[in-house]
């Protein structure tokens, strides 16, 4: 899938990606030329079908987690079936962060804490926020996350 | 209109690149199974022959030859592998790299949907709309019975064996999968073998070119408490729709008692009629794959 800005005659260049919570998906695309925007939104139909290849429209922006599909897309995983390898070394988490993190299915959290915590690590960031978690959201484009 | 660049006139390796996404998905399987040398599915026409509880019995049989032994519960609706091992409840460790897998009796190494579920009784539900399931459902399942595979970290193994869901048709994901499949047991009641469903399982396996180690057939007469002696109801069948017999497992009232328990027949009652056929069953196993002939 590419996107083509007609009038510069330039590839778009994804964006970001956002999960609006209805099932529904927005792909960001935009025109390094002119700075044009576009959205790909898909149903929830269409939505599932791409979750259930494990591909990511757009491209992968995060290495392949183990057992991703099943995590993210298992809605009755017991929580602490999976326990993460520790990942205390990395960045703190504020009490607003970890309060955030809370809400997260337990099934997925672990995997979640991981890839926001190593986003933060290559960036020097040393205590994850609120605001450092939308910043990693959007640019990685972490889906239900 | 405008005569505008299309896809391929854009350079190749830009965009989603799904195919390029796919290809390391398949190339991670591949890297995974590297380590194992054969890959065993057990199958069944129809539920209801103790076709799980014959694959724990064959894993613990080829583990108590000391063979390095991993079970991959591919029935991801209808999973017990995790009950019959003994491994329910086990927590797993997430690595960057993979997920340890379950260890269950005789140390077999184990990946089961029921390891990350709540409870026996908790349901797999997916995310997604329920109505168009029909359309999403196949893939989504493809793609988790591909993780249980893939993203193990099973280590070096001599045998995985995967137990699949009853069903003629339960082969064809696991086929797309893992195209160089080493070889399929079948399961059936003595009773059941004349039976379509049977030969249809058998047809297809042949038809997508899956070696057939042969079949395995389970409750095949009574064996007395007692002495041990095989009632009348065992069957004679040495083959099947030119499918060589690797045993026969005599109906033993143990045996469903212990596979609740998590304990393996063969582990627990070695002396028995059923734990010798067992036995009979995981050489006949090894001797396909290890020698290229049946016993
Ligand atoms: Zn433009």
């Amino acid at each position: 899938m590419k996107f083509l800005c007609v009038d510069c005659d330039a590839q778009m260049r994804y964006e970001e990606r956002e999960l609006p919570g209805d099932g529904t998906l927005a792909v960001m695309f935009a025109c390094p030329t002119c700075g044009r925007k576009v959205a790909l939104l898909t149903n929830p139909m269409e939505t599932q079908l791409v979750s259930s290849l494990g591909v990511k429209i757009g491209g992968r922006t995060v290495p392949d987690q183990p057992l991703e599909t099943v995590r993210t897309q298992l809605g009755t995983g017991a929580d602490g079936a999976l326990v993460d390898e520790d990942t205390r070394r990395a960045p703190a988490w504020s009490a607003a962060a970890e309060d955030r993190l809370a809400r997260v299915p337990g099934f997925v959290r672990g995997m979640v804490r991981r890839l926001y915590s190593e986003w933060a690590k290559e960036r020097g960031i040393e205590e994850i926020t609120p605001e450092v978690m939308d910043a990693a959201r959007k640019e990685l484009g972490l889906e239900e996350m | 209109m405008k005569r505008i660049r299309t896809y391929f006139d854009l350079p190749p390796d830009t965009g989603s690149d799904v195919l390029g996404q796919i290809r390391a998905q398949v190339e991670r399987l591949h890297r995974r199974l590297s380590q194992v040398h054969f890959t065993l599915a057990v199958l069944s026409g129809k539920g209801g022959v103790g076709k799980s509880v014959v694959t724990a019995n064959l894993a613990a049989a080829l583990a108590a030859d000391r063979c390095r032994v991993g079970v991959v519960d591919a029935d991801l609706n209808g999973p017990c592998m995790a009950k019959l091992l003994g491994a329910r409840g086990q927590r797993l460790l997430v690595k960057a790299d993979g997920v340890a897998p379950a260890v269950g009796a005789g140390g077999l190494k184990l990946m089961s949907m029921d390891l990350l579920l709540a409870s026996d009784s908790a349901p797999v539900e997916w995310k997604g709309p329920e109505a168009e399931s029909f359309v999403w459902r196949g893939t989504l399942e493809a793609g988790a019975l591909r993780e249980f595979l893939a993203d193990t970290d099973w280590g070096a193994l001599d045998y995985l064996l995967l137990d699949l869901p009853p069903g003629t048709d339960r082969i064809e994901p696991v086929h797309d999968l893992l195209p160089h499949l080493g070889g399929v047991v079948f399961v059936s009641l003595a009773s059941d073998l004349s039976q379509f469903v049977v030969r249809k399982a058998v047809h297809r396996v042949r038809e997508l070119g899956i070696p057939i180690v042969g079949f395995v057939e389970n409750m095949a007469g009574y064996a007395c408490p007692h002495c041990g002696t095989v009632g009348p109801l065992f069957g004679a069948s040495a083959e099947f729709d030119g499918v060589p017999s690797l045993g026969r497992v005599p109906f033993d009232p143990e045996l469903a008692a212990l596979a609740d328990r998590g304990r393996p027949f063969v582990l627990e009652r070695p002396g028995s009629a059923a734990a010798a056929a067992f036995g009979q069953a995981a050489r006949a196993v090894r001797a396909f794959f290890e020698t290229g002939r049946t016993l």
